[in-house]
């Protein structure tokens, strides 16, 4: 909604305030301002000058030389604009004149002539081009005929103006209309407000014998109003009304059209003028639609319409799509002499739909679907009959013929002192609220400190006492409003044993050389199937897609992280960021169901994906590429970390490495992968070598135990013992490394690996693998032989099963 | 024999003195006390001696003896001292190499954020929930005073997977599930956060996803001062203790009275400048008063119970704390956007 200023003071004083400290108080106590425009910064010097006469220039065909009388003087004027003739009142900036954009007016010499002055048009003037007029346009700007020579400019055509831009929340519908902005200004400055009156001198004969008005839906048009005016002039609209009009944003048209835009801006009121010649049957019946009717709209569009659209016809064809555009043959033209007025209540829902299947948004749809004032819809259309007899010399016929089963009546709201300081936390006075009433212009009763108040129709918003409530602290001032914190017994706060536990891995992560990235939850028809864990995979899930994406791009909800997490690495090698080690813990959207019925399970997991370069700057050690066990290192930290018992299978998965790739296993139960990403995947994408890892994070949650057992500290020694075994290469070191634990059990704690080798001096597909055994009893210290004992059982135990041998 | 013992002694401690390592004066040890050594020697021919001689001898002898094991220990020390000295003298490196490289990584600027509105609500007593990402129309909008056709709708346009499930266009239902949870019985005091969708075009201030975060109180007798109190210490820990704050009338369907915070801004202290766009104000976020229907509809009797929500969006807050002036920075992770805020 944009406000004029000039246009405002017609109904409140507003006094010396500037336009900012007007636009920071009702920012403040409601109505957000986005914006001040100035219609022009700047326009001294330009005054109404007539054209005594005009030649063509001597020396150029498109330039016209005009002697232009200024009043105090005559200056000599080059103008190039097509539209320039004798006779004219014209808009002169005088030398020295400043006009928008700093542009200065001087003396100058065109072609070898004296120029003294610009005759402008009105975009030069600072006014938008979408709202000037059609016909000034493209040239000059042409003044009515009654407008005296030498006059300012600047206020003729309102160039003094500031406009205030609202940005309106939906329920204050009440300030799309300049009388809701007077109210609401009244009420926050504490001013008298000065409303238009709607006499209208009729004329003898009656509207009804001109019109017939029948509603058939009358909860979707509760009120149809239609006036009669004839023997108007189409004309231009008076010169105050298309200022005003332009400085709203609307594009004057004629008197007519802007007569109906101007009570649209003023009351909130849509309109609609019928030629009533060209209705042809004097009927107005108001219905839903027939499937597949067509009317042609006045942006001569064919709408094919459906009974949910709410038309106006004329008994038989449709002329009007209720609220929200006129149909092309009843449109006023430069021939019409006779207008039906429409003023109607159409219900929100009877708008919405017709607005949503044409596309076609409004300022009167709007305005309709926002909710418009039950009391103010007739008097709207006396107030334009009103103009149309004033600024279009029509006669107006008595009576409006109308349907009416409106309700006007005003909602009540109790309300109570007591009540409101408790909710608020203040201590206003009764006085005060009675104040604050007054302000408002609301009625009341009061009783010592109850009141009932009688919200006013204008103001569809309040229905509730804490609508009262918000009303009676807005007005009173938010900033009056004291600080205090919530009185009660407080709760101790902490995040939960599984939000502490994400944040600990989270850490974790971090620590371990990860950086945490999050990625969007939507990707496309390619990603979707990509991936996917085993254990999801086994759920058969049917990608979950939104029923109207936006693009192709986000249009299923993702089953993995992965893919999208591939597309920032992606990302980041294209622009030359090759080492990138990232994690992501996020949700996937898990259903089994073709057509979704119910929320899908969202499973929260851990993915990561890491390439390029682990160790750089390498003066002293090997540069190191990310790869396969640093991944597992990470993971297997993890685990360890979180003191949950996991294995590692190999297992192939498509999409991924098939000799680099394992599930991780819980329980025997898979609950996440890692591995190599497949090296054809990594080549589309354009990625060095990738390694992935995905974790299920509900079941690291389920398996977690957050008050570990405590277990003993040992009083014994340990003793380490190292063996190398010859095994063939095809042999993996985690099935030795298992039968040497299960062997070894109990008095082997524990297993690990520090050398692998194959190739000189090792024979022909053999390997070595050295283990390192840590040997200890809990409650005494071994004795060589018992250790001597294990050892050998286990040598023969590898033997035996890999048929390896030890290496000397 | 003593004259014998006494140049023995000079010659040993002479020797000693010339020894320059361990090894010389190991082999000094074994040339003068050693079983076939010079002294031991000596000693042994101690047998042809008289009686009374004997143990003058002796006494010469022991003296003799200790003297070049003093010496020896000495020297000794000396020599391994000096080892040492060299030792470590060779073992001294080019400390201007640079380390071995540690790989850290660290969180997103929005879980960074996230975490301290958390940690601070969390210290003002309040738990954090979580709730689903693809919610029902009736938690997403019903629940909060938004029923079909409600005009505020459009403020936030949805996407939906069937005409019952969307994905949610704010962390709100997650208030209303809480408040079904703890059945009209107990007082809630609540923030969640989380990614939440809407029909937007991605550009550098809109996004399609986004996070949310936001809290809840309802319990008897709270008052809009409460709100202002509560906002008005989380302003002032999350942006400075110099910050103000103000209350605006604003309009959401689930809270009335309706308010948005701005607090003043930093960078001209309340005077206008081009970050405020001249106003001395940034808005922070949205608030109110839980609006009666909601708390019916969640089983709180309005009558007994009010309360007070606010809500807010870190991309905002991270954008105005760090300067970020791109929306899709946060979901394009770009290494080089990513580890400048690790220590945010």
């Amino acid at each position: 909604m944009l406000v004029s200023l000039n246009w405002l003071k017609n109904y409140v004083d507003i006094g010396m305030i500037t336009p900012e400290e007007l636009a920071e108080k009702i920012t403040k106590s409601g109505i957000e301002v986005e914006g001040i425009e100035y219609i022009a910064e700047k326009s001294e010097n330009v005054v109404v000058g007539y054209v005594e006469s005009c030649e063509k220039h001597p020396d150029a065909d498109k330039l016209n030389l005009c002697q232009v009388d200024v009043g105090e003087e005559k200056l000599q004027i080059i103008c190039g604009a097509p539209n320039v003739a004798q006779g004219q009142k014209v808009a002169v900036a005088k030398p020295g004149a400043v006009l928008p954009g700093n542009f200065k007016i001087k003396k100058v010499k065109l072609r070898g002539v004296e120029s003294n002055g610009m005759i402008c048009s009105l975009q030069e003037l600072g006014i938008e081009e979408k709202y000037v007029p059609k016909d000034a346009v493209d040239g000059i700007y042409v003044f009515p005929d009654e407008v005296a020579v030498g006059e300012s400019v600047e206020t003729l055509l309102n160039l003094n103006d500031a406009v205030l831009e609202f940005d309106l929340t939906p329920n204050r519908a009440d300030a799309l209309s300049m009388l809701g902005v007077a109210y609401e200004v009244a009420a926050i400055l504490d001013q008298p407000l000065n409303l238009p009156d709607e006499d209208v001198e009729v004329a003898d004969e009656d509207a009804n014998q001109y019109i017939s008005v029948k509603v058939e839906d009358k909860e979707l048009n509760p009120y149809y109003g239609a006036f009669l005016i004839k023997d108007l002039e189409i004309k231009p609209s008076p010169l105050w009304m298309s200022n005003y009009l332009m400085a709203a944003g609307i594009r004057p048209i004629n008197n007519v059209v802007d007569i109906t835009n101007f009570v649209l801006m003023e009351y909130g009121q849509p309109l609609h003028a019928f030629d009533y010649d060209r209705l042809e049957t004097g009927k107005i019946l108001v219905r839903r639609a027939k499937q597949e009717e067509k009317l042609v709209t006045l942006d001569d569009l064919e709408r094919t319409l459906s009974g949910d659209h709410l038309v106006i016809t004329n008994g038989e064809e449709p002329v009007a799509l209720a609220g929200v555009m006129g149909g092309a043959s009843t449109e006023v033209n430069d021939n019409t002499t006779t207008v039906l007025l429409e003023a109607a209540y159409f219900a929100p829902a009877a708008v919405r739909k017709t607005v949503r299947d044409t596309g076609l948004r409004s300022e009167s749809s709007t305005r309709f679907e926002k909710g418009i004032d039950p009391n103010r819809v007739r008097r709207a259309g006396l107030r334009a009959c009103q103009l149309l007899q004033k600024y279009a010399g029509g006669a107006v016929l008595q009576n409006a013929v109308e349907f009416d089963e409106l309700d006007r009546t005003e909602k009540i709201v109790e309300m109570n002192t007591n009540e409101i300081n408790k909710r608020l936390g203040t201590e206003i006075s009764s006085e005060e609220i009675v104040h604050i009433l007054k302000k408002l212009r609301f009625n009341f009763e009061q009783n010592i400190d109850d009141f009932i108040v009688y919200a006013p129709t204008r103001r569809g918003d309040i229905s509730i006492f804490e609508d009262m409530l918000e009303e009676v602290a807005r007005i009173y001032g938010y900033d009056n409003l004291p600080f205090t914190l919530p009185a009660g017994a407080s709760q101790a706060g902490a995040l939960t044993a599984k939000q502490q536990l994400k944040r600990d891995i989270k850490n974790y992560l971090q620590g371990a050389g990860l950086v945490e990235t999050i990625t969007y939850s939507l990707t496309n028809e390619e990603k979707i199937s990509k991936l996917i864990s085993p254990e999801i995979k086994e759920q058969n899930p049917a990608p979950v897609a939104l029923a109207m994406p936006m693009s192709e791009d986000h249009k299923f909800l993702r089953l993995s992280q992965l893919p999208e997490l591939l597309g920032s690495l992606a990302y980041n090698e294209a622009r030359n960021q090759s080492d990138l080690a990232y994690y992501e813990i996020g949700k996937i959207f898990v259903s089994d169901e073709k057509g979704l019925t119910k929320q899908p399970e969202e499973n929260l997991r851990l993915s990561g994906a890491v390439t390029g370069t682990w160790i750089e700057q390498p003066w002293q050690q090997e540069k190191k590429e990310v790869d396969f066990y640093l991944v597992k290192g990470i993971m297997e930290g993890l685990f360890d970390f979180l003191q949950i018992p996991v294995a590692f299978k190999q297992e192939s998965l498509s999409d991924m490495h098939p000799g680099r790739c394992a599930t991780i296993l819980l329980d025997e139960k898979v609950i996440g992968f890692i591995g190599q990403l497949h090296p054809l995947l990594e080549k589309q994408i354009d990625l060095q070598e990738t390694y992935l890892f995905d974790v299920n994070l509900e079941e690291v949650f389920a398996a977690y135990s957050n008050i570990p057992a405590y277990s003993q500290i040992p009083k014994y020694p340990s003793i380490a013992r190292d063996i190398a075994f010859i095994l063939d290469e095809e042999v993996q070191a985690g099935d030795v490394k298992a039968v040497i634990e299960k062997s070894g059990a109990p008095l082997v704690i524990q297993v690990g690996i520090f050398d692998v080798y194959q190739g000189e001096n090792m024979p022909e597909g053999k390997k070595s693998i050295a283990y390192s055994l840590l040997y200890q009893h809990p409650e005494k210290t071994l004795k060589d032989d018992e250790i001597e004992e294990s050892f050998n059982q286990i040598i023969e135990t590898v033997n035996e099963k890999f048929n390896a041998y030890v290496r000397s | 024999m003593k004259e014998q013992l006494e140049a023995l002694q000079s010659e040993a401690l002479e020797k000693i003195k010339a020894a320059e390592n361990l090894k010389e004066l190991q082999e000094i040890k074994v040339a003068y006390l050693g079983k076939k050594g010079s002294l031991t020697k000596v000693l042994k021919g101690m047998g042809k001696l008289t009686k009374e001689e004997r143990p003058v001898v002796g006494e010469i002898a022991n003296r003799v003896r200790e003297s070049i094991t003093e010496a020896l220990e000495n020297k000794s020390e000396l020599l391994e001292k000096k080892a040492l000295e060299e030792q470590l003298e060779k073992e001294a490196i080019d400390i201007t190499l640079p380390g071995r490289p540690v790989n850290v990584g660290g969180p997103h600027l929005l879980t960074s954020i996230i975490e301290e509105i958390e940690d601070l609500f969390i210290g003002m007593g309040f738990e954090v929930r979580e709730g689903p990402e693809v919610e029902t129309d009736y938690f997403n909008f019903e629940a909060l005073n938004l029923p079909q056709g409600h005009p505020a709708r459009d403020m936030q346009d949805t996407f939906y997977i069937t005409n019952e499930l969307l994905l949610r266009t704010h962390t709100s239902p997650v208030q209303a599930r809480t408040m079904r949870e703890y059945k009209g019985e107990k007082p809630v005091k609540m923030i969640c956060s989380g990614k939440v969708y809407r029909r937007d075009t991605d550009d550098a201030t809109h996004s399609h996803q986004f996070t949310q975060i936001e809290g809840l109180f309802v319990d008897k007798n709270v008052r809009m001062s409460d709100l202002k109190g509560i906002l008005d210490t989380f302003a002032k820990k999350m942006f400075g203790q110099e910050r103000k704050i103000r209350l605006r009338p604003s309009y959401f369907p689930f809270t009335e009275p309706s308010v948005e915070m701005d607090i003043s801004c930093k960078v001209c202290n309340g005077d206008g400048c081009s970050v405020c766009k001249g106003t001395g104000w940034i808005e922070i976020l949205g608030a109110g008063m839980v609006h009666p229907n909601v708390l019916e509809m969640a089983g709180y009797d309005p009558d007994i119970y009010s309360g007070f929500a606010f809500g807010m969006g870190p991309e905002r807050i991270a954008m105005l704390k760090y300067g970020v002036n791109d929306i899709r920075q946060f979901y394009t992770n770009d290494i080089r956007f990513l580890k400048q805020y690790h220590k945010a």
